[in-house]
């Protein structure tokens, strides 16, 4: 077990954990921040998709010992009432249907659009398929994506 | 208007709650909020609830909380089924807060979802809810303001009176919960209707894309604790002995002992799908210290012997095999090849299909074969339980509660007024979650280690646990007569360990010499319901079988189906065919006029053409694919759906959308194969899903627009999607596909 200080959302939140515990299981085992969600364990699926830096990144492969001074942003950082851009284009599509897969999808989009204001609809596809969506709502994701890209 | 005889009253209701509750009910509608509150599943208590019915409540300061009964997992209920409340009860959409329900299969009927029934099975309930409640406010302000109930009018949460008086809803609620439940009620026309046919929102889509904590997964409770199961790694065995010793000795580990799920010798219940029965439970801390210690168990397993055990089918009891072994997808295929050759189960026969075969011109005959499938939901297989003595506590994905409830009661001992199960928002469901051997698997962990815990899938406990969607394999044969005229159908299917063969389903009815027959291969690989298992492998085979007797006959897909389909309704052949011909012949004629199909800007494209019918509703899907580095790419849909009334349009759509993305995926990559009894596939590395840029860049989605009462939708648009690939895929290739998944079977034609 070792102590880590963590930014998280723009608050330090302390842990005591095994260095090796993916700063996924530290999320929502340690910190009550059940928004990222564990689909594969393997960086295969996407859901658990959070930003380190701004960067989205895969939190079920990222131990928490390798996160130092690096800032965490999840799904619950964004926004509280959904106010973020890519929240709303997601709501106006109405996005979602089991929605399991969602915080992961806006999580990548968010960051896409964040080095990528503009970016092409090769350059979604590209970068949103690395997230898998079982009840297939890529189309709309692509649209919210739009959307959110022309605010 | 119409008149709708009620199929419940307050009367009946409150006794059968007294008797489900034991007496705790009289005041419920605050009582059941202040305990929800309690346990943190509800907040926004504002005013005083007044309760008019099990579905609606509704407060003082005229906000509506309208409970939805069935189990939410993309499908999208928890907007659509408080629509048709809300539409009768005629308030403003606005005011309207939706609330998942608890289990109560008093309150609520069977609450199952699945088998594309919640809007089937609560269309006329919830309607029936909306209008009594409406009439209890109306007659309430007619008291009250001392005027006929006759003379009042809503509008929107507001009744008024000629006179000039005006009331909101909840200025009368109090007095409207007083107020006995009308026997019978005056439901809206369809013409009338200002809520339903109008697209509302996702009442939960905020919470989503917040990331609240609205699944099984995300459920917790003070001094919760996690835990794992360890499942034999082969179908066909089973737990020999253990050794915890190192386990117990991780970080944050509490306990590991062995369950046995179902008792030995038990009678099987509904959805009570055996495939393991003894597994190792670990139980710990966290998640991530509970999967460190399940890496150092030392489990010793042994091959099982054959298993005997009884069933309730249609109220006769069954005797079911499961053979001993380790199965092998190639010894399955061999198996399958095998049995094709004895003599079959006759499951239909009309008119004299052997003479016909026997004097035809020409005889096409074609075999398709399809692999299992693993429901892959992204939420693995999760739920909390907490059994103490006297009560049991239940929270997590499922989709058949009231079946849960019956196999909990029986294996804990417990009365079901003292089983309380919560159903969360599951991360996907497709049938996989109606088999609740995990609720079991919970319940059992939690009584043993005496503390509340929460069990935990990981993504290969998930794929490799079973109850896949079965692997089947029909024959088709046409008897063609010289004049190109289809005068015999012969259908032969088997499966392991089911046939898929729906016998009355088109083309029965429209062939005057009709043979359907079928055979079944027991197994240890344990299956189950997935998105109309038999109709998505049927709608692929019969589908495309039919696009190649087309071509032989010289004709154009669609209308060799439309001339089919017209004899079926015109002249049906035998009895008992489950289909409407005229609802098919619709969506044909819809998906020809919005496809374009035929016309001459359209003649570049390769196009595939399907249609089929399940779950008492019409779906059809226009292909059109090209070859895009080197490989069949799924450019656009053009989809046509009659499921009679469309509550949620945009929703609906949303549902087809994914639907045809679904059903492209899975015929183009889905496989879950063994070794010796070993899954091959236990993730996303080796189990291949669907991607974004896999998907299609349009699917243009059309409904049949009529005033039937809803019918199915969450599975009829998926068995078409198969179909209409397969035929595109001939367009395309210029190959004929036979075997599922089609983009790795790159072979020859196996017929």
């Amino acid at each position: 077990m070792a102590k880590y200080s963590l930014k998280i959302n723009g608050k330090t939140q302390q842990v005591d954990v095994d260095p090796l515990t993916p700063i996924l299981w530290v999320l929502r085992d340690h910190l009550n921040l059940q928004g990222t969600k564990y689909g594969c364990g393997i960086a295969q699926c996407g859901a658990c998709t959070i930003h380190l830096n701004g960067m989205a990144v895969r939190s079920c492969q990222l131990p928490v010992s390798s996160i130092g001074r690096q800032e965490i942003t999840t799904i619950e950082g964004l926004s509280e009432n959904a106010t973020h851009l890519v929240q709303e284009a997601w709501l106006e599509h109405d996005v979602a249907q089991c929605g399991y897969c969602q915080s992961g999808q806006i999580m990548t989009a968010v960051a896409l659009l964040k080095n990528n204001p503009n970016p092409s609809d090769e350059d979604i596809e590209a970068t949103i398929s690395g997230n898998i969506c079982r009840c297939g709502t890529y189309l709309r994701i692509k649209e919210a994506i739009k959307t959110a890209a022309k605010k | 208007m119409m008149e709708n005889k009620k199929t419940y009253t307050r009367r009946s209701f409150i006794q059968s709650s007294v008797l489900a509750g034991g007496g705790l009910m009289l005041s419920f509608s605050w009582f059941s909020e202040a305990k929800a509150v309690e346990k943190g599943l509800s907040s926004n208590l504002t005013g005083e609830w007044n309760q008019l019915n099990g579905y609606i409540q509704i407060t003082t300061d005229n906000i509506v909380k309208i409970m939805c009964p069935n189990p939410e997992f993309g499908q999208n209920v928890m907007t659509s089924l408080p629509m048709i409340a809300a539409e009768e009860l005629d308030v403003d959409w606005k005011d309207v807060k939706v609330e998942m329900a608890s289990h109560d299969n008093v309150k609520f009927g069977n609450q199952f979802t699945g088998g594309s029934n919640s809007m089937r099975a609560y269309w006329k309930p919830l309607r029936n809810a909306g209008a009594s409640a409406r009439q209890m406010l109306i007659e309430a302000a007619a008291q009250a303001w001392n005027v006929p109930a006759a003379e009042i009018t809503t509008k929107a949460g507001i009744l008024s009176h000629s006179s000039g008086k005006v009331a909101k809803y909840g200025e009368m609620a109090a007095k409207a919960a007083t107020i006995a439940v009308p026997k019978e009620v005056k439901l809206k026309s369809p013409k009338d209707f200002s809520i339903v046919r109008n697209s509302k929102k996702n009442t939960e889509g905020v919470k989503i894309v917040t990331g609240k904590p609205l699944f099984g997964m995300d459920y917790s409770m003070e001094g919760m604790q996690i835990a794992m199961v360890q499942h034999p790694p082969a179908f066909g065995m089973k737990l020999k002995s253990f050794d915890a010793s190192a386990a117990l000795k991780m970080p944050g580990i509490k306990d590991v002992f062995s369950i046995k799920i179902f008792e030995e010798g038990s009678d099987r219940g509904a959805f009570e799908t055996r495939t393991f029965n003894e597994l190792v439970a670990i139980v710990g801390k966290s998640t991530w210290e509970v999967m460190n210690a399940r890496k150092v168990l030392k489990v010793d397993w042994e091959v099982a012997p054959e298993r005997k055990e009884f069933m309730m089918v249609r109220g006769n009891k069954v005797e079911e095999i499961t053979p001993s072994g380790l199965e092998s997808t190639d010894l399955h295929f061999e198996k399958m090849r095998e049995w094709a050759k004895k003599s079959p189960k006759v499951l239909r026969k009309d008119g004299d299909p052997e003479a016909a075969f026997k004097n035809a011109a020409v005889v096409i005959e074609r075999t398709y074969n399809a692999p299992f499938l693993a429901h892959n939901c992204m939420e693995p297989i999760n739920f909390f339980a907490h059994v103490e003595t006297d009560k049991a506590l239940f929270v997590g994905p499922l989709q058949a509660p009231n079946f849960a409830e019956a196999t909990l009661a029986a294996r804990f001992g417990l009365p079901t007024d003292k089983i309380e199960i919560l159903m969360t928002r599951m991360g996907g469901g497709f049938g996989r979650r109606a088999y609740h051997h995990y609720m079991v698997e919970a319940g059992l962990i939690s009584q043993k280690a005496k503390t509340p815990i929460k069990l935990i899938y990981s993504r290969e406990d998930d794929m490799t646990y079973g109850i896949y969607r079965p692997m089947y394999t029909a024959t088709y044969r046409a008897a063609l007569d010289q004049n190109k005229n289809l005068i015999g159908f012969h259908v032969t299917g088997g499966g392991i360990p089911e046939n898929p063969i729906h016998a009355n389903r088109f083309p029965a009815g429209a062939v005057d010499n009709y043979l359907a027959d079928g055979w079944e291969i027991p197994s240890n690989i344990t299956i189950g319901a997935f998105r109309a298992p038999r109709s998505n492998f049927n709608a692929a085979a019969e589908q495309s079988f039919l696009d190649e007797v087309a071509e032989a006959m010289g004709k154009d897909p669609i209308q060799l189906r439309l001339d089919l389909l017209k004899k079926a309704k015109e002249r049906p052949v035998g009895s008992n065919n489950d289909y409407d011909p005229g609802r098919y012949i619709g969506v044909l004629e819809l998906l020809k006029e919005k496809s374009g199909w035929g016309r001459s800007e359209n003649a570049g494209k390769k196009r595939g053409v399907a249609a089929y019918f399940c779950h008492a509703s019409y779906a059809g899907h226009v292909v059109d694919m090209v070859l895009r580095d080197g490989q069949p790419y799924v450019e656009k849909v053009i989809s046509a759906v009659d499921c009679g009334v469309v509550v949620n349009p945009d929703a609906a759509t949303n549902m087809v959308q994914g639907a045809v993305v679904d059903g492209i995926g899975q015929s183009f990559y889905g496989a879950l194969t063994h070794k010796n009894g070993v899954a091959e596939q236990n993730n996303f590395h080796n189990y291949r899903m669907i991607r974004a840029n896999e998907a299609p860049q349009k699917i243009e989605v059309h409904f049949v627009q009529n005033d039937i009462d809803p019918t199915g939708l969450g599975e009829p648009p998926f068995p078409p999607v198969f179909g209409a690939v397969a035929n595109a895929l001939f367009q395309t290739t210029g190959q004929r596909y036979y075997n599922q998944p089609f983009v790795s079977d790159q072979g020859q034609p196996k017929s």
